[in-house]
């Protein structure tokens, strides 16, 4: 089954090009690990996935590029011609003169319905090319005004024509000292109007990227290529092919659906955060060996204690012990916290993957207690490596990972609010302070469901 | 991508105007290699077949044929403007989009806004609406002018209202000389006065630039350039060049090295818009981000480095230098000092080779010693350029809504009132038709709330952060 990816923004399409560019590169790398015959069939369930054929034989993304101005795209179009290996689809992008100026008002309410038939169009054209839909992906930041405003528009529209399908956001959460100083009013709006109509919200923090550029890759002067390519890299090793079953030899057909039935049991809760392990420059790789164990140590250790990367975690967190009474309401002031899961889902890719123990994540302790550890938590593995790692995991969790963040951007958007400043950018095109008080309102929703899942 | 028009009006608004286009043709001329007439181009210029007569000259694509520039150039006097058009920037200009007069404003706002405005406003109308049919998307009019004169600020700010009236949804950009201390223009306080009053309602954003400090980077420069500190090994290239490698004889022209600083603030302000970034920055972006309140549209400006050497290889040590140094009182284009005073909101636009990690580790350096408005404590904009200006290798531009505005509108109140107490001059103004006392009453108290605006929040800077209750939901 096939995803369609629409990119939105600068920042949907510098990375959307950096992931399907990660997607190829790993799908036609030679160590695999594994036998010929593996590798062709993990090559081509990637690209019955992501990609389309063409007849001189150059893959085409299977994506929609949208944007309100045009160098951009200009810029993505022609990197991916360049390579000569993949490129996007000649008449799959919509571009217009003038950008959104970081108002989401402008991208949701004057872009959204002024496009809406040509973007929805384009949509459907790529749609129509996929034998099997699997669903959406929508790459997007939160802090402008094109990926963030019309962002949320298109998954609404998406919701309203393809009903049946799912839609997971790919949300880029700014650099907590601006890059945009609207960028809590964008990203409040943002979230409130995801958290209606999409399925599900996998975020990725610029300022956690952006750290494991500096402390794990080593690179000296990051560039904004570097964190996408980081990102990129997380996202292909969670959604490229994976074996449908323990023991099976098909590739998965429904990986969001899969996905997202393991981990969103339950609609108000939809924000999911991605680890990835082990994460070092290529220079690096070639002198490192892992265990599972020891991988996975260090994932349990990272998800218990929210860390971000696997440099500079904090051991001292440990799970409750059973039997005690409740933990009780998350704080939100103190440091290190236990972090409480929903629900886990790790991937992992490489060398006798098989041989793996993930016993530790079926601990109850880590788990809220609406859930039988059994439907909490589940593995997929393959014995395909993943982009020259010869053995690394992913988790994909559904758990208190971003309350923190999500509350930080809250009290900012609030204490802004407060002065009204601003406000006039986003009532001049329909954005009233109703609909700034509806978002607190579900957020703050939100925010405490998630830390009331110790109870 | 989008176009934007600049409108010059006056003396000083002609002759910033002129080292603009200069400046402009230059830095394309360095980025478009093999003179293809881009999106980028077509932002200032558009591309013409001269041969073909009237208006169906005009090419979309294909090979640069003769540039026009994008430009009204307004002036109630022919000096300027003739100077212009026979100089070495004559074929760039059409010769349709000029008003000219004879006489002069003669210093005098109420000349300027009330007797040429009403005498020119249908021909100003004609050539502003033939310079938007040649835009595809009109996005920002840029308004050079001075404020203490007659022309730039009297018929300049008339058009302001024209611009809002005719074109609602184009930007209005204002560049404006204020006049500085030892003005020789006895009425600038008048009419800085009154053209305030017009800023403040009809303009979308403000850049105020005064004299004194133009001059007083202009020394630092020549201090460092002839202090032969540089060595003779190495080339120095600085803001005030407008040729790349030539370094202009200083008597040459006068104000030529302070408008050529002005010319760069535009071109650096619109080169996000017009070169490819990773992270780009729209004009639009300008006012959605530095403009909390459409009252506060005053933006002060500093321009780094002011001059570079030739070794393009820079340490970070150098760029860093570049980060602070736009913070320092030395590098604004007003007299100002942004670290003692509160910021509402800064925009930093950095040009060439720099990334983000440079950025963000400037900033995590220079916040401290700033002082933020308590609702807005990471008030960041940032912009990455990939093309840096002409002769250097990178470049950044601040513009700060900060309240170190305040004391340039306070001393231009000052200076109104020790002249409007003795009703010196004022006969000049009131023989005009539709000048009356209550238009200077009025521009003092527009003035006056302004200021109040900007006290208040100066009241706030010596509070500590309130915590604000959110909102409590049930669960």
């Amino acid at each position: 089954m096939s995803i369609v990816t629409v990119q939105l923004g600068q920042c949907g399409n510098q990375i959307g090009f950096e992931v399907f560019d990660a997607l190829f590169s790993d799908s036609h790398c030679p160590q695999g690990l594994c036998s010929k015959r593996e590798n062709e069939a993990y090559r081509a369930s990637c690209k019955e996935r992501f990609f389309s054929e063409e007849e001189n034989g150059v893959p085409i993304a299977r994506a929609v590029l949208v944007d309100m101005e045009p160098k951009v795209i200009n810029q993505t179009l022609s990197k991916a011609a360049h390579s000569g290996r993949w490129k996007y689809g000649q008449h799959s992008c919509f571009c217009q003169k003038q950008g959104s100026g970081n108002n989401w008002a402008y991208g949701y309410s004057v872009h959204g319905p002024r496009h809406e038939e040509s973007i929805m169009n384009l949509i459907q054209k790529e749609v129509e090319k996929c034998d099997s839909l699997n669903g959406f992906f929508i790459i997007m930041s939160m802090a402008g005004g094109t990926g963030s405003g019309l962002g949320a528009f298109v998954t609404q529209n998406l919701q309203d024509q393809y009903s049946n399908s799912l839609k997971m956001n790919q949300i880029i959460w700014p650099y907590g000292t601006g890059e945009v100083i609207v960028q809590n009013y964008n990203s409040i709006l943002t979230l409130s109007h995801l958290y209606r109509s999409s399925d599900a919200l996998l975020v990725h923090e610029n300022d956690a990227v952006h750290k494991i550029c500096a402390k794990l890759m080593n690179i000296k002067q990051i560039s904004f290529r570097d964190i996408n390519q980081v990102l990129a890299h997380q996202l292909g090793s969670v959604f490229q092919p994976t074996y449908s079953g323990e023991g099976s030899f098909h590739y998965r057909r429904n990986p969001l659906g899969d996905l997202m039935e393991n981990l969103v049991p339950h609609p108000e809760f939809k924000m999911l955060g991605v680890r990835n392990i082990p994460q070092m420059s290529e220079n690096s790789l070639a002198y490192s060996t892992f265990t599972w164990a020891g991988l996975l140590k260090h994932l349990r250790q990272m998800l218990i204690s929210n860390a971000k990367m696997e440099e500079g975690i904090d051991w001292q967190v440990r799970p409750p012990l059973s039997g005690l009474p409740t933990r009780g309401k998350m704080s939100l002031n103190k440091e290190s916290h236990f972090n409480t899961s929903i629900a886990n889902l790790v991937i992992l890719r490489g060398k006798d993957v098989h041989s793996a123990e993930l016993g530790a994540f079926k601990d109850p302790a880590l788990y809220t207690s609406w859930l039988e550890p059994v439907h909490a938590f589940s593995v997929w593995k393959t014995q395909r490596a993943f982009s020259k790692y010869e053995k690394s995991a992913a988790l994909v969790s559904n758990s208190q990972f971003l309350v923190k963040p999500l509350d930080t951007i809250v009290g900012k958007a609030w204490n802004m609010f407060a002065s009204k400043a601003y406000i006039h950018q986003y009532t001049k095109f329909g954005i009233e302070e109703e609909d700034f008080l509806d978002s607190f309102t579900l957020l703050e929703q939100v925010i405490a469901s998630y830390c009331n899942l110790g109870f | 991508m989008t176009q934007s028009v600049v409108i010059q009006v006056g003396q000083c608004g002609n002759q910033i105007g002129c080292c603009f286009w200069d400046l402009a043709l230059r830095e394309h001329a360095a980025v478009n290699q093999k003179a293809i007439y881009d999106e980028a181009i077509s932002s200032f210029f558009r591309n013409v077949d001269t041969r073909v007569v009237g208006d169906g000259g005009s090419i979309s694509k294909g090979k640069i044929c003769s540039l026009k520039a994008r430009a009204v150039l307004i002036d109630m006097e022919e000096g300027v403007v003739n100077e212009i058009l026979q100089g070495p920037l004559r074929d760039v200009f059409d010769s349709k989009q000029l008003i000219t007069d004879i006489s002069g404003s003669g210093n005098n706002w109420a000349v300027g806004h009330k007797v040429f405005g009403s005498l020119y406003q249908e021909q100003i109308l004609e050539k502003l609406r033939k310079s938007a049919e040649h835009c595809d998307c009109l996005q920002c009019f840029f308004i050079i002018h001075s404020m203490g004169g007659g022309t730039g600020s009297g018929l300049g700010t008339f058009l302001l209202k024209v611009l809002e009236d005719e074109f609602p949804e184009v930007y209005r950009f204002v560049a404006s000389i204020y006049p500085s201390g030892e003005d020789d223009v006895i009425t600038s306080p008048y009419n800085s006065m009154l053209a305030m009053k017009e800023l403040n309602e009809h303009a979308d954003c403000v850049l105020p630039i005064d004299n004194q400090s133009l001059f007083d980077i202009i020394s630092k420069i020549d201090l460092m350039v002839n202090s032969g500190k540089l060595g003779t090994a190495i080339k120095p290239k600085s803001l005030v060049t407008s040729s790349a490698g030539a370094f202009k004889k200083r008597q040459e022209k006068p104000f030529d090295a302070m408008n050529n600083i002005v010319a760069n603030l535009l071109l650096n302000l619109t080169s996000s818009a017009r070169f490819e970034g990773s992270l780009n920055m729209d004009l639009n972006e300008i006012s959605m981000n530095l403009v909390p309140f459409p009252q506060l549209h005053y933006l002060v400006s500093s321009l780094t480095p002011l001059y570079t050497l030739a070794d393009v290889n820079i340490p970070s040590r150098r760029l860093d230098q570049m980060f602070s140094d736009a913070f320092s009182k030395d590098h604004q284009l007003i007299r100002a000092d942004p670290k003692h005073s509160l910021y509402l909101a800064c925009a930093l636009m950095v040009r060439g080779n720099v990334q983000i990690s440079d950025l963000r580790r400037n900033i995590e350096r220079l916040k401290p010693a700033l002082r933020f408005v308590s609702w807005n404590q990471e008030g960041w904009k940032t912009s990455l350029c990939s093309v840096p200006p002409v002769g250097h290798s990178h470049s950044l531009l601040a513009l700060a809504n900060n309240t170190c505005v305040k004391p340039t509108f306070i001393e231009l109140r000052e200076r109104f009132t020790r002249l409007y107490r003795k009703r010196a001059h004022l006969h000049h103004y009131l023989q005009i038709e539709g000048m009356e006392e209550s238009c200077f009453t009025e521009a003092l108290s527009s003035l006056s709330a302004l200021i109040q605006e900007y006290n208040q929040l100066d009241a706030t800077k010596s509070m500590p952060a309130e915590e604000l209750p959110r909102l409590s939901v049930a669960v």
